[in-house]
């Protein structure tokens, strides 16, 4: 037999943090900053209207689509929110989270070797996913210099005729960065000059900090060319109930839908039942989590600011990005020598993408006491090996 | 400022340097709302949720319906304060509905209970007529559900 692997595969390295995985799993006692999920449970409301229709029997599948009733609340908040109008017939498709959103998004547009423009560092699936489809992933250098902010300049100078989209992901994982109306603008300008796609992750736009989420299709003259991808996991806590969503123009969700249809029929029926809750009715109990991400966001950037771990202040999400070069240590190093030395895990900002290198990522959706405690061992970690 | 007591009302024992750096308030800003807070009493007292049943002693705890009669010029307001003056009485609120106050009673068996009821709070005069519930099971306290904890479930590091 030739490899039993496809070649493909080669192509994707291994995710940066199997090794802490493992790692941290064999110890106790460790606080984790590692997590990319909110803390709280999903609102009991949500859960509990799931519960309710389980019992009434709603086990089965659901259009390819998703359900009606679900499209046509995403569409009227859309329209509520920032007055776009998705006909929820046509344009808009319920996905088993935005990861499969991603996939299906670049899928559907992608010829093999078309190349794909996005920020380093980046969410680690937006490169993987692009090689899976053949595509090629550009990669965009930002830095805490310029407030992890994607600049339209730096995207023009990447483009080829090869170039067929921009990724962009705001407020975004791993750095908490987001883009302000007027920059999200710049690149706007740049997609229509060069008639691009862009395809938007906005599933953080929820968790926004003393600024306004900016949707990117509700920019002058860029919803027609866009993939909006929006999700329930973050803002309402429900990463397990597998729901997100994409919205775009009808020729684009039926061929994602045509992909989506045959590799996995449906988003499952109980995660669509919950969405619909929460949708309809979970915005106190989301307004109630993003305040508290925001106390603990400004413990968790003082804090880091305040022991000599350089942190911008990251506008949304919930990841602080600090820079970690005063120890002389790589992220990797880092990371590692502070999980098995303080029992503090962090994730190397380099599973991110090249530049993530001299910082960390850490998550504050935990416990303020949580986020005390990692910082005290974080203190006494950098001024143990402190070089500047 | 309201954001300062919401802090404190879930978790009294944050600093003042904390409350400022969850907020973004100046630390002396903090301090002085209070300060002035407690001098006024918009802060009544600090204190802490316990599950006695974990102590083993309990202590016996009936939530007692009152009818009242409403009396000229102060309303239920001065058999209310006949009522809620004894240290018995954890909890005293004027409800509206078929009764009108709804009061917490503690004590340190159900026969202590019982006889406050019956020789204090029934004969005052004012009272019409009360129904006493013995409570059987704490489940949730203050907002805080009392049982099981709520350990971490998710998976030490995702991307
Ligand atoms: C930027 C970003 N996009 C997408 C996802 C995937 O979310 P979902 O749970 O909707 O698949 C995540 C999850 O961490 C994320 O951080």
């Amino acid at each position: 037999m030739r490899n039993r692997i496809a070649g493909r595969l080669d192509r994707i390295p291994p995710s940066g943090i199997r090794k802490f995985f493992d790692l941290v799993s064999s110890m106790g006692g460790v606080i984790s900053l590692g997590v990319g999920e909110p803390d709280f449970p999903t609102p009991w409301h949500i859960t509990e209207a799931a519960i309710h229709s389980l019992e009434q029997g709603y086990t089965m599948y659901t259009s390819n689509s998703g359900m009606i009733e679900l499209r046509r609340e995403i569409a009227s908040y859309l329209k509520t929110t920032y007055d776009l109008d998705y006909d929820p017939n046509t344009e808009l498709l319920i996905t088993n989270g935005v990861s499969e959103g991603l996939d299906l998004a670049v899928r559907a547009i992608l010829d093999p070797g078309d190349e794909v423009i996005m920020p380093d560092p980046a969410y680690v699936s937006y490169p993987s996913c692009v090689l899976f489809a053949d595509g090629v992933p550009v990669r965009v250098p930002t830095s805490c210099d310029n407030q992890f902010k994607l600049a339209a300049a730096d995207v023009e100078a990447r483009i080829t005729s090869r170039t067929k989209a921009i990724l962009i992901g705001y407020p975004a994982n791993p750095t908490g960065a987001v883009m302000e109306i007027g920059d999200l603008a710049d690149i706007a300008d740049v997609a229509r000059h060069h008639n691009l796609m862009v395809i938007s992750d906005e599933i953080y736009n929820l968790l926004v900090y003393d600024t306004e989420p900016v949707c990117f299709a509700s920019l002058p003259g860029v919803k027609d060319r866009t993939i909006l991808l929006a999700g329930f996991s973050k803002a309402y806590a429900m990463t397990g109930w597998r729901i997100g969503y994409a919205a775009a123009s009808a020729d684009l969700i039926a061929a994602m839908t045509k992909i989506h249809q045959y590799t996995a029929l449906c988003a499952p029926i109980m995660g669509q039942v919950a969405a619909i809750e929460a949708i309809k009715a979970g915005e106190p109990e989301a307004r109630r989590m993003t305040q508290e991400y925001d106390r603990r966001r400004r413990v968790m950037v003082k804090g880091l600011n305040d022991i000599g771990l350089t942190c911008f202040e990251p506008k949304g999400a919930f990841y602080a990005f600090p820079s970690i070069t005063s120890t002389g240590m790589s992220s990797e190093e880092f990371a590692e020598t502070l999980l098995t030395e303080e029992k503090v895990a962090v994730v190397p900002g380099t599973a991110f993408g090249q530049c993530g290198e001299g910082h960390v990522r850490c998550c504050y959706a935990t416990s303020l006491s949580n986020i005390e405690e990692a910082l005290t061992r974080m203190a006494r970690f950098v001024k143990k090996y402190r070089r500047s | 400022m309201r954001q300062i007591f919401d802090i404190l009302a879930n978790d009294a024992r944050v600093t003042p340097e904390q409350v400022a750096a969850m907020t973004g308030l100046s630390e002396a800003e903090v301090r002085s709302t209070i300060e002035e807070a407690e001098k006024d009493r918009t802060i009544v007292k600090y204190k802490t949720i316990i599950n006695w049943e974990k102590l083993g002693n309990e202590p016996v705890m009936a939530l007692i319906e009152i009818r009242l009669q409403p009396q000229r010029d102060v309303g239920f307001d001065a058999a209310a304060a006949r009522i809620y003056r004894y240290p018995q009485v954890r909890f005293a609120y004027l409800v509206s509905g078929t009764y009108d106050l709804a009061v917490l009673v503690e004590g340190k068996s159900l026969h202590e209970v019982g006889a406050f009821v019956s020789e204090k709070l029934a004969p005052l005069e004012g009272v019409q007529g009360t129904a006493t519930h013995f409570l059987l099971k704490r489940y949730k306290e203050d907002g805080e559900v009392l049982e099981g904890g709520e350990e971490d479930k998710r998976l030490p590091l995702t991307m």
